[in-house]
């Protein structure tokens, strides 16, 4: 009895875990793929390599991997001005793209862990939502 | 030999489909011109009209319309709701014909008005008092929503006959807008100065059909300008990988976009191995490789030595003004103006006959002879 009233409730857990559980990081990625597609894919290319001097790489960046708020900064609020990105200067315009905090957090993902890159981190909507526009200013 | 001859044959093969499409751009031999900024600090001047020769308005991207005076730049209050997303917010601005005795204004925009949830490219009229806008007056709204990021369009232009021109792009969704004269999206409309729908728009007795369609079949029109001396409407539009097009509009016409170009997929794959159809329109002048074209205009003044006549765009990708020599129904000559300028978002010929162009990052320039 015990165990049938253990089984019940963890089951009832796992239940409401899933209904209200936000996106899976496979779930993210996969919506940010298609984010990435619509808004980046022109500068960034879909290879992620960018175009040397003129649209910084995603692919292996270091700006990208080693500063992961300051990145969710730009796409939030757009970037303005002098980067360095793998020890080339990029002194362009980002403008901002209109996404919201769950887009952004998607996109987030996707160039997180795509061409190679590779990251433990989860972005989520709320980590977003917590970004101020002083860290790009 | 047979192996040879295969081999030639697949260099030849190879070679003719990298080949520029003629002719080629040539960077010119003596550069006798400069240019001086006019108004600074704009990071994308989509738009621009002028209200006299020190006068002038500018868009930015973003949302904001300057009124310049003699460089000097002042925020105009009263804008309507502008949706930021992607390539979307507020795009073109100009002036009413009559301007001089009405202070009328029209603005293309991203709007999110409507019940689905995103935008689309909207239409309006409003009158300038000053530094700020009064009887604000929606003219067309595309629809429906989307949330797509792309092709927004969209230029503005007058013919002679009390007619207003602009554009919208196919929004995202080549499939089935531009080719469906029943949706909005990858189409030039033409409208009269109040807004109203010309009875002799071509669609106008079609029942399911937006009557304000001039012509379909577009991708993404973002240069727009009115030839001198024909006054047909010229537009310039973004294709996909290679094939940036020239269009001379006509009522009705189909422009074929997405069954005919000669363009590929930013991703390499092939759209369509189809360039003609003999029920759509050929362009007047195709870039390969795309130059990213946006603003367009003719120079009819005598300012600049051997320029008058000639058709300028700006090139977003290349960072240069590009000067297309036209003779007969042929683009015989390109060339680069201003190299590495910046992202050339617009090109205007102002009253005193100067060309104008909007830079990204730096806002709007004068080219100087010198």
């Amino acid at each position: 009895m015990k165990i049938l009233v253990l089984t019940y409730l963890l089951s009832l857990g796992i239940f409401f875990n899933y209904l209200f559980q936000n996106k899976t990081k496979k779930e993210s990625i996969k919506a940010g793929s298609e984010i990435y597609q619509d808004f980046c894919v022109q500068c960034h290319l879909s290879t992620g390599i960018g175009v040397f001097g003129l649209f910084p790489p995603l692919k292996a960046s270091d700006y990208l991997l080693e500063n992961t708020n300051l990145s969710i900064a730009g796409i939030k609020y757009g970037l303005k001005g002098k980067i360095i990105v793998n020890n080339e200067e990029y002194d362009g315009l980002m403008i901002r793209q209109g996404l919201d905090n769950e887009e952004v957090a998607d996109v987030m993902n996707y160039i997180l862990n795509e061409w190679g890159n590779e990251t433990t981190d989860f972005i989520t909507p709320n980590q977003v939502s917590k970004i101020p526009k002083s860290l790009v200013e | 030999m047979n192996y040879f001859l295969n081999f030639t044959c697949c260099i030849f093969f190879f070679t003719s489909c990298a080949q520029e499409n003629f002719p080629a751009i040539e960077t010119p031999s003596a550069i006798n011109y400069s240019f001086e900024l006019v108004v600074d600090e704009i990071d994308i001047p989509w738009g621009m009209d002028f209200i006299n020769e020190s006068e002038l308005l500018v868009t930015e991207l973003s949302g904001i319309l300057y009124r310049v005076s003699d460089g000097i730049k002042k925020v105009v209050s009263g804008l309507p709701e502008v949706y930021l997303r992607g390539q979307g917010g507020l795009l073109d601005v100009a002036l009413h014909p009559e301007f001089k005795n009405n202070n009328l204004i029209y603005l293309t925009l991203a709007s999110s008005l409507g019940d689905n949830p995103g935008g689309n490219t909207s239409l309006y009229q409003a009158t300038l008092v000053g530094n700020s806008l009064e009887k604000v007056s929606l003219l067309y709204k595309a629809s429906p929503n989307t949330k797509k990021g792309q092709h927004f369009g969209s230029r503005i232009a007058f013919d002679e006959k009390g007619h207003i021109y602009f554009s919208v792009g196919d929004r995202g969704n080549r499939d089935q807008n531009p080719q469906d004269i029943s949706r909005d999206g990858g189409k030039v409309y033409r409208l009269n100065l109040d807004g109203t729908i010309p009875e002799d728009n071509p669609f106008f007795s079609s029942p399911k059909a937006k009557q304000a369609i001039f012509s379909y079949g577009h991708r993404n029109p973002q240069g727009m300008t009115v030839h001198p001396s024909t006054g047909a409407i010229w537009v310039n539009e973004h294709g996909p990988q290679g094939g940036d097009e020239i269009n001379k509009l006509e009522s009705g016409k189909n422009f074929g976009w997405p069954l005919i170009t000669y363009g590929i997929n930013y991703s390499g794959t092939s759209i369509t191995d189809k360039t003609s159809n003999p029920k759509m329109e050929q362009p007047f002048y195709y870039w390969v490789p795309s130059i990213a074209p946006s603003g367009m205009a003719f120079s009819t003044s005598d300012i600049y030595k051997g320029w008058k006549n000639n058709l300028f765009v700006g090139s977003l990708k290349f960072e240069y003004l590009e000067r297309l020599v036209i003779e007969g129904n042929k683009v015989v000559k390109r060339e680069k103006i201003l190299d590495k300028i910046g992202r050339v978002r617009n090109v205007k010929q102002g009253p005193d006959g100067y060309l104008y162009l909007g830079v990204e990052g730096r806002g709007i320039i004068k080219i100087m002879p010198l």
